[in-house]
């Protein structure tokens, strides 16, 4: 054999640990990507072991205690950090159960305007032509409406409910990952080892499935992070307005509507929710800002 | 030339549609404009030209990657214009011509491990095969091409340019294929590594008796490399023949201007260049006649007219009145 | 005095596996009216060295030099709005790519008044007056009608002949041009290098030429520096170095070259050129050498005659040994 045996660039062993090394250190680079991080990871674990966490149930009426404020105030008790609410329910209990919706449905969202916009947004751009015209309009018809307006309306045809308002955001989510993994797409097919796989006779759906597609999430991802966060702030606004979960599921935003008439008396009752729904939202917001960072060559630094 | 052709085109054309809209009527380019040539096993044809001279376009239609807009086109004896009809004809002549590109990084899936990137071809036209023989063979032509088998189950990142474009080669040559179009193969390596990847060129073409259609525009490597050289200029050729002849005594103005302005690593040498003067014009909108007459230093009135019919001279095929009519000779006793 | 004087140039970029030096501890000075070219192949640190001296490095780099003067003006301790001003109006640079490198945004006439504006006190009649002369200067014909151009408009050798028009508009005393025709086509890369010469002749400004291609080098240069790695491996007069390479990788990348091929099996250079996490002990090019002696692999090498290597080469491009490291001169496999 003539042809000169080289060695590797780099070491064999640490060479996937490398990449990841790279990726962590453009991730750590921002400190708020990481305090999001570990709290999401607190969010998680919360969610997953709420029975054991929570002192109350969630939706057990304590006819003692209307209204009581939380512990530090006058009039509070350590049995009820966080106070109670109208009908004496624990509001630290129902926040920690609140925790499970929330991620449900943001993860829920996700997964389905994920791939719907996925699937829609590769064939578009992959196939071109008519196809993608009359998509990319009926996704441009959809994004003309405000998201909210337009969730509103679908759950109004839909009837309320936690389901149908999940549904309902998904809907009004997936012509941004259309949109997005459409321009990948398209940018992608024009390079050369998809050429390479056409001439070693692959199909449209390999092509597009095995050859183009992992090239494409990256971007994915991040809009995928920053779009969980709005979809729990979405499903929050749906159930404040009564649309989405219905009492007494301890849902973040129906929990703020139910204490709407008690604003000016029991302060409380709307803060905590409210203040569950921002830390979580920011907290996600500045992960997806991490991710970006990390995952996205174009936002890389030299 | 010994043994028969593996591959014949014959004024083989391609047509694109460009610019058009609703309202607009497109404009056609003619990005090539008929050539004929022919490949022979173990026997490289280098394409050479600068942009726009519809040597890629060539590649793509050798591919089979697009169809000819005009000419016939018969690889190993088979039609490969109308024969794709058929799917196993199509399949056969699939896996007769394969193709490495220029660049070895946008060339590689980035998201695909070397295994199975050369698995890849194996899969989709041998389904007959076991996991276990593809991945043999995977292997085999890694090492075939100076590349270590550990590094099988890795991603293309963690290779050097030079590696890379070892890789791209594997993968051409998984499905045994009898031509190989090989789009600038060298021009984005550094020097060292250049050579290293033309060695391992010419000791495979020798193994496996392929048939190499190179396309360049850098005519220090072609000179080293080809056995029949083909000079386009804007979608035609202009002069073809073998290496030598053409190298040693060109007879087309185009292909003496490119030879004399193509840097020699000789400070000593005493040019008397060429100058050609000009922008390569745009292939939507050719010069009439003689495409290369605005920038040519022997052209008349007849070449702004008339277009130029290839004629053959000792074994080379010039397109050029000025060749016909005898008037080349006189400037290169000047 | 010499025009350019870099003593000791290192910058280090800071990367998510510690420091990569990117160039080593280089030196080089330019004499007014001469023509430099720096060689090397990708990695090579020729880029970086040059854009730490226009100073037009991004943060993460680190360029500490002994010494870095144009026209005896030190430029590292200077201050920044007085640098920018030598950068722009003294030395001057052009890149790679000609189409990138125009603002697409703005007309060719616009674009070379901002940057009279910015350095010369000349009247807005002056400057497009000037901007005309440029243009044809540099070859561009009906140079009045492209001054309202938008650089799409221009294809890649018309952009770089602008480019240059706007590089020189100010007079510079040095002008860098890194790799200039790599992007071109090869009658237009001829015509280009045609024109950086002769403009370097008329105007007698000191050109800096940056490029991998030695046939190019050969052509135009009289001054050649060869890099390797971030360092420099050799400098001499172009005759000498092609003639009688002295420094082994010099000797192997001029044989690699095709067209000095005597078989049909080229004389590669084994092995790829280090990286960030790869970099050898000793001499940087030891792994790949063909001379290599036990102490090539331990002790770096330091810059005698121009040649940084302990076993340079003679006329006849055999290895010599200066340093007395004889005893353990066996060539290893």
């Amino acid at each position: 054999m003539s042809a000169t045996t080289e060695t590797p660039t780099t070491a064999s062993a640490s060479a996937s640990k490398r990449a990841f090394d790279e990726f962590w250190h453009y991730f750590t680079e921002s400190r708020g990507a990481v305090a999001g991080m570990i709290f999401m990871i607190f969010i998680i674990l919360i969610a997953l072991f709420a029975p054991y966490i929570a002192p109350h149930s969630p939706i057990e009426t304590n006819s003692d205690f209307f209204r009581t404020p939380p512990a530090w105030q006058e009039g509070g008790t350590s049995q009820f950090l966080l106070g109670t609410d109208a009908v004496g329910r624990d509001i630290l209990s129902r926040l920690i159960y609140g925790s499970r919706y929330s991620l449900l449905v943001g993860c829920i969202v996700i997964c389905l305007s994920l791939t719907f916009g996925i699937f829609l947004g590769v064939t578009a751009g992959y196939f071109r032509g008519v196809y993608e015209t009359i998509l990319m309009r009926v996704m441009d018809v959809i994004l003309s409406v405000p998201s909210l307006l337009m969730a509103l309306v679908l759950v109004a045809i839909l009837g309320p409910g936690l389901e149908n308002a999940m549904i309902a955001i998904a809907v009004t989510y997936t012509p941004h990952f259309v949109r997005l993994s459409r321009a990948q797409v398209i940018s992608e097919a024009k390079r050369d080892y998809v050429m390479a796989s056409r001439i070693a006779g692959a199909g449209r759906i390999r092509l597009m499935a095995i050859t183009i597609l992992p090239n494409c999430m990256a971007p994915l991802i991040v809009q995928a992070t920053l779009s969980f966060s709005t979809a729990i702030l979405d499903a929050a606004a749906l159930g404040f307005l009564g649309m989405g979960a219905q009492p007494p599921t301890p849902e973040w935003g129906t929990m703020l509507a139910e204490a709407r008439e008690f604003i000016t008396s029991a302060w409380w009752m709307v803060t905590f929710p409210g203040l569950a729904v921002l830390v979580t939202v920011l907290a996600i917001n500045l992960m997806g800002d991490g991710l970006r960072d990390a995952l996205d060559p174009k936002m890389k630094r030299s | 030339m010994s043994g028969s052709p593996v591959l014949q085109a014959r004024d083989l054309q391609r047509h694109y549609e460009v610019g058009g809209g609703a309202f607009i009527k497109p404009s056609a380019l003619r990005a090539l404009a008929g050539a004929s040539f022919n490949l022979y096993p173990g026997k490289t044809l280098a394409v050479v030209g600068e942009s726009g001279c519809g040597k890629s376009t060539m590649g793509r239609l050798v591919t089979m990657m697009e169809p000819p807009t005009a000419g016939t086109l018969e690889i190993d004896g088979l039609d490969a214009v109308h024969g794709k009809k058929s799917s196993d004809v199509a399949r056969k002549l699939r896996q007769t011509v394969q193709m490495v590109f220029q660049d070895p990084y946008g060339s590689l899936n980035p998201r695909q491990r070397i295994g199975a990137m050369l698995e890849e071809p194996l899969k989709i036209n041998r389904p007959t095969l076991s996991a276990k023989e593809r991945e043999e063979a995977g292997r085999s032509m890694m090492q075939r091409v100076g590349l270590r088998s550990e590094h099988y189950d890795r991603y293309p990142h963690m290779f050097s340019g030079g590696q890379r474009q070892r890789i791209a080669i594997a993968r051409a040559l998984m499905l045994n294929p009898k031509i190989v179009v090989l789009d600038e193969p060298v021009s984005a390596l550094d020097v060292s590594i250049q050579a290293q990847v033309l060695n391992l060129l010419n000791d495979l073409q020798e193994e496996f008796q392929l048939a190499y259609l190179f396309i360049s525009h850098d005519l220090s490597v072609v000179k080293h490399v080809a056995d029949d050289v083909m000079v386009m200029y804007l979608g035609h050729p202009v002069e073809s023949g073998p290496c030598k002849e053409v190298f040693e005594t060109p007879r087309h103005p185009y292909t003496r201007a490119l030879l004399s302005a193509t840097p020699v690593a000789d400070p000593r040498r005493t040019r008397q260049r060429i100058k050609l003067t000009g922008e390569i014009p745009s292939p939507l909108n050719p010069p009439s006649g003689c495409t290369f007459h605005p920038r040519c230093p022997l052209a008349n009135e007849r070449c702004k007219s008339e277009e130029p019919k290839t004629l053959s001279q000792g074994g080379v095929t010039v397109a050029c009145h000025a060749v016909e009519e005898g008037r080349h000779e006189a400037e290169t006793a000047a | 005095m010499a025009l350019l004087e870099i003593k000791n140039l290192t910058v280090e970029f800071s990367t998510a596996h510690g420091p990569f030096r990117a160039v080593d501890n280089i030196d080089l000075t330019v004499d007014a009216g001469e023509l430099v070219a720096i060689v090397g192949e990708s990695g090579s640190g020729k880029s970086v060295s040059m854009l730490a001296l226009m100073g037009l490095l991004p943060w993460t780099a680190k360029v500490t030099a002994d010494r870095m003067a144009l026209d005896g003006k030190e430029l590292t301790d200077m201050p920044q709005n007085q640098r920018r001003r030598v950068a722009g109006k003294d030395m001057a640079m052009i890149f790679q790519e000609p189409m990138t490198s125009l603002n697409p945004c703005f007309t060719i006439g616009f674009q070379m008044n901002e940057i009279m504006a910015r350095h010369l006190s000349l009247t807005r009649h002056e400057r497009d007056k000037r901007a005309v002369e440029l243009l044809s200067m540099v070859g561009i014909p009906s140079p009045e009608s492209r001054l309202r151009a938008f650089p799409h408009q221009l294809s890649g050798g018309m952009s770089q002949r602008v480019m240059i028009a706007m590089m020189i508009s100010c007079n510079p005393r040095l002008l860098i041009a890194d790799e200039p025709t790599t992007a071109l086509d090869v009658t237009i890369q001829a015509q280009i290098l045609e024109l950086l010469a002769s403009l370097q002749q008329d105007t007698g400004m000191a050109l800096v030429l940056i490029t991998h291609d030695m046939g190019v080098v050969a052509e135009v240069a009289q001054r050649v520096v060869v890099q390797y790695a971030g360092q420099q491996v050799e400098a001499r007069e172009v005759i000498d170095l092609f003639d009688t390479p002295k420094h082994p990788y010099t000797q192997a990348l001029l044989a690699a070259l095709p067209e000095r091929a005597k078989t049909q099996q080229l004389p590669s250079i084994p092995g790829v050129v280090p990286g960030q996490l790869d970099r050898p002990d000793g001499c940087l090019f030891n792994p790949r050498c063909q001379y290599t002696v036990e102490a090539c692999k331990r002790i770096p090498p330091g810059i005698q005659n121009g040649v940084r290597c302990h076993t340079p080469l003679d006329a006849k491009g055999n290895p010599t040994d200066p340093n007395g490291l004889r005893q353990d001169m066996k060539v290893s496999s």
